[in-house]
């Protein structure tokens, strides 16, 4: 156990940005192979990459490829002879990778990839959106979604602990909204190398590692005699992942002190009637906003979402059940989906439809793009999903926020 | 520091190692060529090597589950990624090593690649590998000239006219495939001057193929090798005839054999004799020979035929480096 002091000396307080803070942590975690292609605005992590590298900090093979897929590829083949890596992307520099996203799970390789959420272009646009990390969300990554440039830092060294444990061996995708995270500073607690090596055990592949002293044969045709099989391990490993997540915040929290729940930051909840739901930086004019709701008697709260794969079923139910209406803010879309709804929202639904409570859900889609989600359009959000409460709706409701008619 | 394998030349084919890596299991066609390049290849290289196979026919007629023919390690990459998988492998190794995560030792690392996977797809990759001079790995074009694992498919190493599940004559159009082959090692070769080593090959003279194989794993750095390979399922002809396809693709001078190292290039075997001054076969000998130019007409051979004379006799490096030199 490390005490409240202990931990004090072996940590410094920092101003840094969330991309500064996830490069921060390739060098306390060792990380050894890293690939980097310039997209904005992910690729600030890799300025900071590079920096530290030129100056000594970070000791890893660095390689600036030629495209995101090339990128990808190259440390999902660095990870299969045993080497611990990190890349990352955004929008369609993501979608270009998309190959190798896919094939990385089926191979069971621990890759660990920040992406800087951005929308998809065409049109144009740098701004923020959640649609690039979620496009993968069927494929076997664990995504994980950071509020704060603290969080970045430590979800880093989560990231790694549970990709490259044996009983899961996924990749994991640290999802940081673009502009609100990756270049915005905050300050945030630098640990010391002798924290995180107590944390983060070095990468085994074991007896999966490609070697000439183990001639293993990996990924050959299995088709339709197979594959099946071989999904269905890999789905074990998702549902094992969990427990993984679980166990490792809980190592986290007594060597370094803090996190909280590993599933939901759950705020001013606890007799809450109506709560709104989100992921990423969008906690802040929430908080704000369910401050001064509160002030003025209304018993509202906020619910963040920080894993999404594995969906924490279980706690979501839980949690919800004990609202009257709930509303979900996607800062996402999926067009055609049921009701039109974002893919939060869906998930949620899907998640409550097993629940006796059958709480009203209301969708949002807001802030796309990098528009602010302003604390006048979480006001409007609360304002819908009391209404739902009172009126006791099914919740069959989806409101695009703050968009111009 | 971790160098490379100092693998020793053969002088003929009784000197070639008896040990195999590459053996059972693989399900390719009779008369495969593609798979006597896997074979040779590997043979030449030894055990301490991984390869790393994109997807083609190598991938997919060659390692079925459960009855892999590799004995070395090896591993599925996807179909434009022959460069990155090199790459990758090379720097994790070369990272583990240097931090003393892994015992150091040099490991020999090779990428193949189809012309489908290579040509076309993986050009950029295999371009990006070919400029990062601190690894050691080899990429290996096996070029059957069409996309052969998916039925047949012209592919931009396929060569001019040739009838493909693409590219098939017709009433109307006999000619389907009017790009020229791309020429992809002297492009290379062009392109990435550092690169100590860029070679062509055919399984048909083995040693000569072998010794290059050792020539680049040996150089160190990025190497790159382009084979020739017939494909008697989609060049349509029989299966027995691979090897004398190969040769008479070397004697018509439509293949040339040769390699580049460090900066100079070297034109092998007959090809050095064809450019000395030994009359070239006509290309018609190589053409009537597969029924993949079974539609051709006379006009057909002859265009066929001025590209391969243009290329002896008007660039700059016969068969190797285009263009001539403007007159004066």
């Amino acid at each position: 156990m490390t005490t409240s002091a202990d931990i004090q000396t072996l940590e410094t307080e920092e101003l840094i940005s969330g991309s500064e803070a996830i490069a921060r942590a390739c060098a306390l975690a060792d990380v050894d192979v890293i690939t980097a292609y310039p997209i904005r605005p992910y690729d600030t992590v890799m300025q900071f990459v590079s920096k530290l590298i030129a100056d000594g900090e970070l000791t890893c093979e660095y390689i600036v490829a030629e495209s995101e897929h090339s990128q990808f590829e190259i440390v999902k083949h660095a990870s299969a002879v045993g080497a611990r890596v990190f890349t990352g992307s955004s929008g369609v520099g993501w979608f270009y990778a998309f190959e190798a996203l896919a094939v990385t799970c089926g191979l069971r390789l621990p890759m660990v990839a920040m992406v800087g959420n951005r929308a998809l272009d065409d049109p144009g646009a740098f701004g923020c959106e959640h649609n690039d990390a979620l496009a993968v969300r069927d494929l076997g990554w664990m995504l994980n979604w950071a509020a704060t440039a603290q969080e970045c830092i430590d979800t880093a060294f989560l990231a790694w602990r549970v990709a490259e444990d044996p009983r899961v061996f996924l990749p994991v995708a640290i999802s940081t909204d673009g502009a609100f995270l990756t270049h915005s500073q905050q300050i945030v607690k630098v640990p010391d190398k002798s924290l995180v090596d107590r944390f983060l055990p070095p990468y085994d592949r074991g007896k999966f590692q490609l070697h000439p002293d183990n001639p293993i044969t990996i990924a050959p045709q299995v088709n339709e005699d197979w594959l099946m099989e071989i999904r269905r391990q890999t789905d074990a490993a998702m549902r094992r992942a969990r427990d993984v997540i679980i166990e490792a915040h809980e190592d986290f929290k007594s060597i370094f002190g803090r996190g909280g729940d590993p599933f939901l930051e759950e705020y001013m909840t606890d007799d809450a009637d109506v709560v709104l739901m989100g992921m990423g930086t969008l906690t802040l004019p929430l908080k704000v906003t369910v401050r001064r709701l509160r002030e003025r008697g209304h018993k509202v709260g906020f619910i963040r979402v920080k894993w999404f794969r594995p969906f924490p079923t279980p706690e979501i139910i839980e949690s919800l059940s004990r609202f009257k209406a709930v509303g979900v803010i996607d800062r996402d879309y999926s067009l055609g989906s049921p009701l039109h709804g974002g893919v939060l929202f869906n998930e949620v639904r899907s998640t409550m439809y097993s629940s006796d409570s059958r709480v009203p859900i209301i969708g949002f889609v807001a802030g796309l793009g990098g528009r602010e989600i302003t604390l006048r359009s979480t006001r409007e959000m609360f304002e819908i999903t009391e209404k739902a409460a009172e009126e006791g709706t099914k919740g069959q409701e989806i409101h695009w926020i703050g968009v111009r008619e | 520091m971790t160098t490379t394998q100092q693998l020793t030349p053969l002088r003929g084919v009784k000197q070639s190692p008896l040990e195999e890596f590459f053996t059972s299991g693989h399900r390719t066609c009779q008369g495969c060529e593609s798979a006597l390049v896997m074979k040779l290849m590997i043979k030449a290289a030894g055990p301490r090597t991984i390869v790393l196979g994109s997807t083609g026919c190598m991938y997919v007629a060659n390692t079925t589950y459960y009855s892999t023919p590799w004995v070395v390690p090896w591993m599925h990459t996807q179909l434009g990624s022959s460069g990155s998988a090199a790459l990758g492998t090379a720097a994790g190794l070369k990272a583990l090593m240097r931090k003393a995560k892994m015992k150091d030792e040099p490991i020999n690392v090779i990428a193949f690649c189809g012309d489908g996977g290579g040509v076309d797809m993986g050009l950029s990759a295999i371009s990006a590998a070919l400029t990062h001079n601190d690894y050691n790995l080899l990429i290996l074009l096996y070029d059957n000239e069409s996309y052969a694992n998916t039925d047949i498919q012209v592919s931009g190493s396929s060569p001019w006219g040739a009838n493909s599940t693409f590219s098939p004559p017709g009433t109307v159009h006999r000619i389907m495939n009017k790009r020229w082959k791309k020429n992809m090692a002297g492009m290379l070769a062009a392109g990435h001057p550092q690169v100590r080593y860029i070679a062509t090959g055919c399984a048909s003279y083995a040693t000569d193929m072998m010794n290059k194989v050792r020539k680049a794993l040996s150089i160190g750095g990025p190497t790159f090798i382009h084979t020739f390979d017939p494909c008697p399922k989609g060049w349509d002809y029989d299966p027995m005839y691979s090897h004398e396809l190969g040769m008479l693709a070397v004697q018509t001078g439509i293949w040339v054999q040769y390699e580049v190292e460090d900066g100079k290039i070297t034109l092998n075997g007959p090809s050095r004799l064809l450019a000395r001054g030994r009359p070239r076969l006509p290309v018609e000998k190589y053409l009537e020979r597969q029924g993949r130019f079974a539609h051709f007409t006379k006009e057909d051979t002859a265009y066929f035929q001025q590209q391969v004379d243009d290329m002896w006799e008007r660039w700059w490096i016969p068969g190797v480096v285009p263009p001539g030199m403007a007159e004066e």
